[in-house]
């Protein structure tokens, strides 16, 4: 996220300025909600974090940014505002196929060893996406080129523009869906019982490779629509996956790691924090603040606001 | 016991003695080359600076082994400790001591307590992470180290006194080749002793099993303050002689990259192995170097010379080789073995030892 | 004045109640068992007497001393030591250092010692090596010293627990389930076992088994658990013409020779 300047203190105290950083918290923190789900759904399911998702989240936004860029150019008059849905379709396609890719490819052999391995080989993924995006691509900042038309609108003094509203309308349908698929349907309930006892599962007739795949594609597709989101509103470089990952793993910690409804709560606390923060404070501090509250929940509360305490069997 | 029996004895505690003093004349030996090699300029100068790369490197990865290989946890925040440990020792001799004195005595007397200062502070900050390791394992400690590795960068970065995220400059070119030498035979003699003690022992049963070690006597916390405490002391050292070749250090510098560094090595090296560790350490630091080499070289082709930043493909094969060596070969080179010269006596011939020994016994009371 | 007093010891894990208002009173040298179906209690209580959970309500009492709220390693270190329905020896360790590992609330140097290998140190650990071996021998294991724990067989990884426990130097030596997945004639191997360790190392023994000869067989005392409550106590005659025991226990008896 580009840095913030400290606004003017005159201008700070005015109700206007509250609604603003109001809408900017949503805006922020409805990208951290949707990539958290990610976390919290591969965690739930393989107990692993999987610290390649950033990435794979900064992946999106770039794949958003080719694809629409070369839909305008070829669609340029007629059908242009098919191109939004478009290039959101498209990012979550192929980006659920780099989820399930990864999966497949780097995650998957590693099941039965030790939980370092596993730990580290996402760690490398992680990286490798960075630099293999820094090599191919270059490390000028990118920027997904307007697909709604910028129409403007004021409430108290906040100003706000159409497409802000729409994507803030996308962020919270997804979650919805995610929801219903997650807890309404035998899917989601698979993954859920996998959470639980990963060994009885198979025994049940579920098919553990199956729920598992779909487990990445989803958490991959629902940060998709984020990096579409993001790269529409913020500009793109190879490291931001780093930073959003890392706020959208802290919020899925907050929320209670591997509950979804509590990553989508965390996003949200989250992107409040950083905006008012930043917005009565000052930018530099953001980082310490997340890490900081991360630090105090890993230590005092593990189980994050909504998780549940674990309890050992000897 | 015979005579006979009192020789055959001692005869296999002589034959290691006569081995350990056929090191210690090898380390002597290196030792003085350590000063011959800058003197008479024996290597060249980037061979050098190499060489005490290396060094520095095996400091680390030894230390991050007793975290990570013999206590089976999960660190991710050593390159915070080489943080302090790079800015504490830089602060010290760049502003707090004279910095006029006579080189030698610079050298010899004011470069190592700068240098023991950083790790002091290294030491004292691991508290913050030792603690709650002792709820924690596995993927959560990464996390708290992970954490507490990002808040000491981004303290820094909002320090302009110290030169935030600009960085700090002005010290000196106070590690050399003896002195890297000299802290990374302590390192590992220290961390060696550790692991063949009552400690070390209480440190690889809570990898084996914390619960059954803690319900064996083991005092868990104890053994894990402990085991953070001299790990991120040495990750202090290591970067208090890194600020010192380098002569310039940023906060950036201390991410989670050069955590991914050091876990290469300790991991290629083989978890529960000192000598592992400093296999991984020299083979990782040569082989990036050969790598940087061969892409320069590769770089001069005109074919090659269109593709941009040629350099940042080294940072595609690291995180490639580590992501081939978890799938096809976990337990690095060593795995967990350690090289004979590095075991003490007791612990490699006691068994055997005593058995010989009671052997003699019986068979001269039945003489 | 018996060495182990527990008074209306009772433990919920959230709303499952897995121990209630069990008492016990035993005295220096005694030999008891606890029996019940599975999912009675019985690890639990042991659990609760070594320190892995803390008991919702109740107290034990070891030697005058109340360890609720003691630190497992304290309470092992004192003299109670346990072993484990599923074997816990430390895999990759050899054999030797599986016990050596439970001298560590023995040693008496300082971690200065340790790390410079001083003299003291030294000292110390040629006496836990003699003391590990020794105890090694009288089981048998000793020629299996530098082997790795997971290569041995299963009822040499069973002896070699019981061995890790005595190195503690225990007082109260609390058994789970010693003879899990043995053979007739390793189960009367064992009872001669448990017997000899008991008169040489002057033990006082809680014992949890489902193998009933090996029970009646050896127990001077017998407690019945089922769904966490005491519902019979007695010698062996006893216990075995108890109704309430025969009732909770329908059918189970004929597995247990």
């Amino acid at each position: 996220m580009a840095a913030i300047a400290a606004t003017p203190s005159k201008l700070r105290g005015t109700m206007s300025f509250f609604f603003q950083q109001l809408l900017n918290a949503l805006q922020v923190g409805s990208i951290y909600a949707l990539v958290s789900i990610g976390y919290t759904m591969v965690y739930g399911v393989l107990t692993m974090i999987n610290f390649a998702h950033g990435d794979v989240f900064m992946v999106s936004s770039y794949i958003a940014f080719f694809f629409s860029t070369f839909l305008l150019k070829i669609a340029s008059q007629f059908a242009s505002f098919l191109a939004f849905p478009i290039t959101v379709f498209a990012t979550i396609i192929l980006t659920s196929f780099l989820a399930i890719i990864i999966e497949r490819l780097a995650y998957k052999p590693l099941r039965s060893a030790p939980r370092v391995s596993a730990v580290i080989t996402a760690l490398s993924v992680g990286i490798l996406l960075e630099t293999l995006t820094l090599a191919l691509i270059g490390p000028e900042p990118r920027q997904i080129p307007p697909l709604i038309l910028k129409v403007g609108y004021n409430f108290q003094g906040a100003s706000f523009s159409f497409f802000q509203i729409l994507i803030l309308g996308v962020s919270f349908l997804c979650m919805l869906i995610l929801d219903f698929i997650v807890y309404r349907t035998k899917v989601g309930m698979a993954m859920r019982a996998i959470s639980f006892d990963k060994t009885v599962v198979p025994l049940m007739g579920v098919p553990i490779d199956r729920i598992i795949t779909v487990t990445f594609a989803l958490g991959a597709a629902v940060a998709a629509v984020g990096g579409v989101i993001f790269g529409s509103v913020y500009s793109l470089d190879p490291y931001m996956g780093i930073r959003i990952g890392w706020w959208a793993f802290i919020a899925a910690v907050l929320g209670g790691i591997g509950n979804i409804r509590g990553a989508m709560i965390g996003g949200l606390f989250l992107g409040g924090i950083e905006v008012f923060v930043t917005a009565y404070a000052a930018s530099s501090y953001r980082d310490f603040i997340a890490f900081a509250i991360l630090l105090l929940f890993l230590i005092f509360k593990p189980t994050g606001i909504l998780g549940k305490p674990q309890i050992k069997k000897v | 016991m015979t005579t006979k029996g009192i020789t055959q004895l001692s005869g296999l505690r002589d034959k290691f003695k006569k081995r350990q003093w056929a090191l210690a004349l090898a380390l002597v030996f290196l030792f003085a080359l350590t000063f011959l090699i800058p003197r008479y300029g024996l290597l060249n100068e980037y061979v050098q600076l190499i060489i005490i790369y290396i060094g520095i490197n095996i400091i680390m990865a030894v230390s991050l082994n007793m975290v990570n290989g013999y206590m089976g946890d999960f660190s991710l925040g050593h390159a915070g400790f080489m943080l302090i440990g790079a800015y504490v020792s830089s602060i010290l001799t760049v502003w707090v001591f004279p910095r006029n004195w006579n080189p030698i005595l610079t050298s010899a007397i004011l470069f190592p307590i700068a240098v023991t200062a950083g790790g002091l502070a290294a030491a004292l900050a691991s508290l913050i992470v030792a603690f709650p390791s002792f709820k924690t394992r596995g993927d959560y400690l990464a996390l708290v180290t992970l954490a507490f590795n990002m808040i000491c960068v981004s303290v820094v970065q909002n320090i302009e006194a110290i030169g935030a995220g600009r960085g700090f400059m002005g010290m000196k070119k106070l590690t050399t080749m003896p002195w890297v030498f000299i802290w990374a035979l302590i390192a590992i003699w220290v961390i060696r002793s550790f692991v063949y003690s009552n400690f070390g022992r209480g440190t690889v049963s809570i990898r084996e099993d914390e619960t059954a070690a803690e319900l064996v006597g083991v005092n868990t916390r104890h053994v894990k303050v402990l085991t953070f405490v001299i790990s991120s002391f040495f990750a202090g050292i290591g970067g208090a002689l890194f600020a010192h070749i380098l002569q310039f250090i940023t906060p950036n510098t201390f991410q989670l990259q050069k955590n991914v560094d050091f876990l290469v090595m300790v991991y290629l090296g083989g978890m529960g192995s000192i000598g592992g560790s400093i296999l991984g350490a020299v083979t990782y630091t040569v082989i990036l170097e050969l790598l940087r080499e061969a892409l320069t070289i590769l770089g001069t082709f005109p074919i090659f010379a269109s593709i941009p930043s040629l350099e940042v493909w080294r940072w595609v094969l690291a995180p490639l080789l580590l992501i081939l060596l978890m799938i096809y070969r976990n337990q690095g080179i060593m795995g967990l073995r350690e090289f004979g010269f590095l075991v003490p006596f007791r612990d490699r011939f006691g068994a055997r030892f005593w058995l010989k020994r009671r052997e003699l016994t019986n068979a001269n009371s039945s003489n | 004045m018996p060495i182990l007093q527990i008074k209306g010891l009772t433990h919920f894990f959230g709303g499952l109640r897995a121990v209630f208002d069990f008492n016990l009173d035993l005295e220096l040298g005694e030999l008891i068992g606890i029996i019940g179906p599975n999912g009675a209690g019985k690890t639990t209580i042991f659990n609760l007497i070594t320190g892995v959970y803390r008991p919702t309500k109740g107290n034990i009492i070891f030697d005058g001393v109340n360890l609720v709220g003691k630190e497992s390693n304290w309470i092992i270190a004192h003299g109670v030591v346990r072993t484990f329905q599923n074997i816990r020896l430390f895999k990759e360790l050899s054999v030797l250092d599986n016990v050596r590992t439970a001298c560590y609330s023995q040693i008496k140097c300082s971690v200065v010692d340790a790390l410079l290998h001083s003299a003291r140190f030294h000292q110390e650990e040629e006496r836990i090596l003699n003391e590990a071996m020794e105890l090694l021998s009288l089981f048998n294991l000793e020629r299996l010293a530098d082997e790795k724990s997971k290569n041995l067989p299963y009822g040499l990884q069973r002896r070699l627990e019981i061995v890790r426990a005595l190195a503690n130097h225990p007082k109260l030596l609390l058994l789970d389930e010693p003879a899990a997945g043995m053979n007739p004639s390793e189960i009367s191997g064992l009872m001669e076992l448990i017997q000899w360790v008991k008169e040489k190392f002057n033990l006082t023994i809680i014992l949890i088994e489902h193998q009933m000869r090996l029970v009646m067989g050896i127990c001077q005392r017998i407690k019945v658990l089922d769904f966490g409550e005491t519902i019979a106590e007695g010698s062996p005659i006893e216990i075995q013409q108890n109704p309430r025991v025969i009732e909770a226990y329908l059918g189970e008896e004929e597995h247990g020779d």
